[in-house]
């Protein structure tokens, strides 16, 4: 049935009717096209949620003090809850679960950052080795701070490249010697971050160091710990045991929603998964609906074709045309159309995605659009389907032709 | 080369019941011309269907080339038609957007040669019919004269054993009409069958034998000319 003589006889009446061809392959190809755009769209979303997810893990909880806000065991509402290191080792030792830990210890007051004869002002984040983790902060020279920084009181510090172009210039960093509010630390280790320039312009010490040298004593202003692979189940135990712990030892009642914050980022991440998922399929639903729209248009057009045509198969019929070959006539010029125009929506699609995501900013919330190769292929196959599908009833009506009424003489 | 014994066929339309054919008995010998004469409503068109395979019947039997054609499917009622009968309408029915040689070749088409051998017969038959130098012209652009000449030639390609011709001239002039029966009769001098349906007398009466037939049944089965 697909020999060269068939596939002759089909181009001779997509040629034919030139026009009618072009309408039926536009309103497939319009399909498909939009499919791809809005597949790619939708990854472009999900592109964008992850990349405002760059910056920080995105399995992890932090704890913030805050104010008492009800009454309890006699102590009156409004107390400021004041997290120390203990609280910290509670957490680390007691809930099950936790991968990386650091609390972070800000010094008070104006910081002066000195080099030489460079001076200017600096975040300084005085945290554990386990911060690295938190913040995604990637290493591009040295080292991170270690246990033995905290354990023996080390006065090393790591900086942001920001930092290190401000203060050494083009100099190398690693091993001098800077000066914060007056007291020296030497650089060991340069990072950088992908949440961003704020993010590089920030310099880490030891807490325990930190805390000994600018009057910290136990304080620590916020605490914060990776869940691993935990569930999100897991993770909200997790959440509930701390605020639990930390009531225990601040004297605050559970219930007491001002406190202490604890912010699970897993479930934010997995609200961000559960609507990127219905995104996901309503764009599923939408593109299908489109390619439908396609196929109903192509099954009209075929449909109107085998009536105009009624007469020909007539002819072809009472020339010896088996019903079949009739059937194959129809559904294979469909099919014919409904894969070129496909693969044109197709590439069309393809090449606007690319160009949007070259020539566009990526912004919060929109950025890289593609679609993969799997969902193209899955598309295409649809297609086919859907052209099998489209000219299966014209196909049908024009095998049941007789051709007694076909050439009746009008 | 076909023989009809007591064929009936009636129409069902609604509640009303047509009987078309009434036990109609009919043979006709290789190499015969002949016409089958009726007024509209004698069931002549029907009987063509039944003989050109393109319409079954409800009783009786037809035979074909010496082969009992009686509930065939489509499919195999296809292939007999392809491999035993040409067509010759009143009009034409020419595929349009086809050239006249497309057109002659369409029959072998189906029959499964090859596109070269397709057209190099296909403008064998055009030579015959003198419309060589049209063979790459569509229906639109040729007369009626030419056209029906084309379809004569598409009848034939396929070496049919009986060549079935409805009202061949009723949309030709006189004067076209008389040349296409010339044609016809050419082509039955060479030994072809061929069955002219026609209400005509004087088309009629360019073949050699005429059937009659009134309210489905075979009035005549040779008839006079002088009695049309």
């Amino acid at each position: 049935m697909f020999d060269l003589d068939t596939w002759q006889e089909i181009l001779d009446t997509i040629r034919a009717n030139k026009l009618r061809s072009f309408l039926t392959g536009f309103s497939v190809a319009w399909g498909i096209f939009m499919l791809i755009v809005l597949l790619g769209s939708g990854e472009g979303l999900s592109h964008g949620i992850e990349y405002q997810f760059r910056d920080d893990a995105i399995n992890s909880i932090w704890v913030f003090p805050g104010q008492t806000s009800v009454p309890y065991k006699g102590l009156a509402p409004g107390r400021r809850v004041q997290f120390t290191n203990e609280d910290r080792d509670e957490i680390r030792t007691g809930v099950g679960g936790v991968e990386h830990i650091t609390s972070r210890f800000y010094i008070s007051g104006n910081l002066r950052v000195r080099y030489r004869d460079q001076t200017t002002t600096f975040d300084v984040r005085c945290v554990h080795p386990g911060h690295l983790f938190l913040e995604k902060t990637i290493i591009t020279e040295g080292r991170f701070l270690d246990d033995l920084d905290i354990k023996e009181l080390r006065k090393v510090a790591v900086v942001g490249v920001a930092v290190k172009k401000a203060l050494f210039k083009d100099e190398d960093a690693i091993g001098k010697n800077i000066e914060i509010n007056g007291v020296a630390f030497k650089v060991v280790g340069v990072f950088r971050d992908e949440g961003g320039e704020g993010e590089q312009e920030k310099i880490y010490l030891p807490i325990a160091t930190a805390q000994r040298a600018f009057g910290g004593a136990n304080r620590v202003q916020q605490i914060m710990l990776t869940t691993g692979e935990a569930p999100l189940e897991q993770t909200e135990g997790m959440a509930k045991d701390i605020k639990h712990r930390l009531a225990t030892r601040h004297t605050f009642s559970t219930e007491d929603p001002r406190a202490v914050f604890v912010n699970n980022n897993n479930e934010e991440f997995q609200k961000f998964i559960g609507l990127m998922r219905a995104i996901r399929l309503f764009i599923w639903v939408v593109g299908v609906g489109t390619i439908l729209a396609g196929v109903v248009g192509v099954s009209n057009i075929m449909m109107i074709t085998v009536r105009e045509r009624t007469r020909e198969i007539g002819v072809r019929k009472a020339l010896g045309a088996t019903p079949w070959s009739v059937v194959g006539l129809v559904l294979q010029e469909s099919i014919l159309i409904t894969s070129i125009a496909g693969y044109i929506g197709l590439v069309l699609g393809i090449a606007v995605l690319e160009l949007v995501s070259k020539g566009l900013p990526g912004t919060e919330f929109f950025r890289n659009p593609e679609v993969d190769l799997a969902v193209a292929i899955e598309a295409t196959l649809l297609l086919i389907v859907a052209g099998l599908a489209a000219g299966f009833v014209p196909a049908r009506r024009a095998a049941a032709v007789r051709p007694v009424e076909a050439l009746r003489n009008e | 080369m076909l023989r009809l014994e007591g064929v009936d066929k009636s129409y069902v339309t609604g509640r009303n019941r047509l009987h078309v054919l009434k036990s109609v008995d009919l043979s006709i010998e290789a190499g015969e011309m002949v016409s089958i004469m009726g007024a509209s409503g004698s069931g002549k068109s029907t009987l063509m269907n039944v003989i050109g395979l393109l319409d079954a019947y409800d009783a009786g039997s037809y035979y074909l080339d010496g082969e009992l054609m009686k509930d065939l499917s489509e499919t195999k009622a296809a292939v007999r038609r392809r491999n035993l009968i040409g067509f010759v309408f009143q009009s034409f029915n020419l595929i349009p957007f086809k050239t006249a040689e497309e057109n002659v070749a369409l029959p072998l088409y189906y029959q499964g040669v090859g596109r070269k051998a397709r057209l190099k017969a296909a403008r064998h038959y055009l030579e015959r019919m003198g419309l060589l130098e049209w063979a790459s012209h569509r229906p639109s652009e040729m007369s009626g004269g030419q056209q029906q000449r084309v379809a004569i030639a598409r009848a034939l390609v396929a070496k049919p054993k009986v060549l079935l011709a409805d009202e061949p001239t009723g949309a030709l002039d006189s004067a076209t009409s008389q040349e296409i029966m010339r044609l016809l009769q050419e082509v039955n001098a060479a030994g072809m069958t061929v069955v002219v349906v026609t209400h005509e007398r004087d088309v009629a009466a360019t073949t050699r034998r005429i059937v009659r037939l009134k309210d489905g049944r075979v009035e005549h089965a040779n008839l006079e000319l002088a009695d049309v």
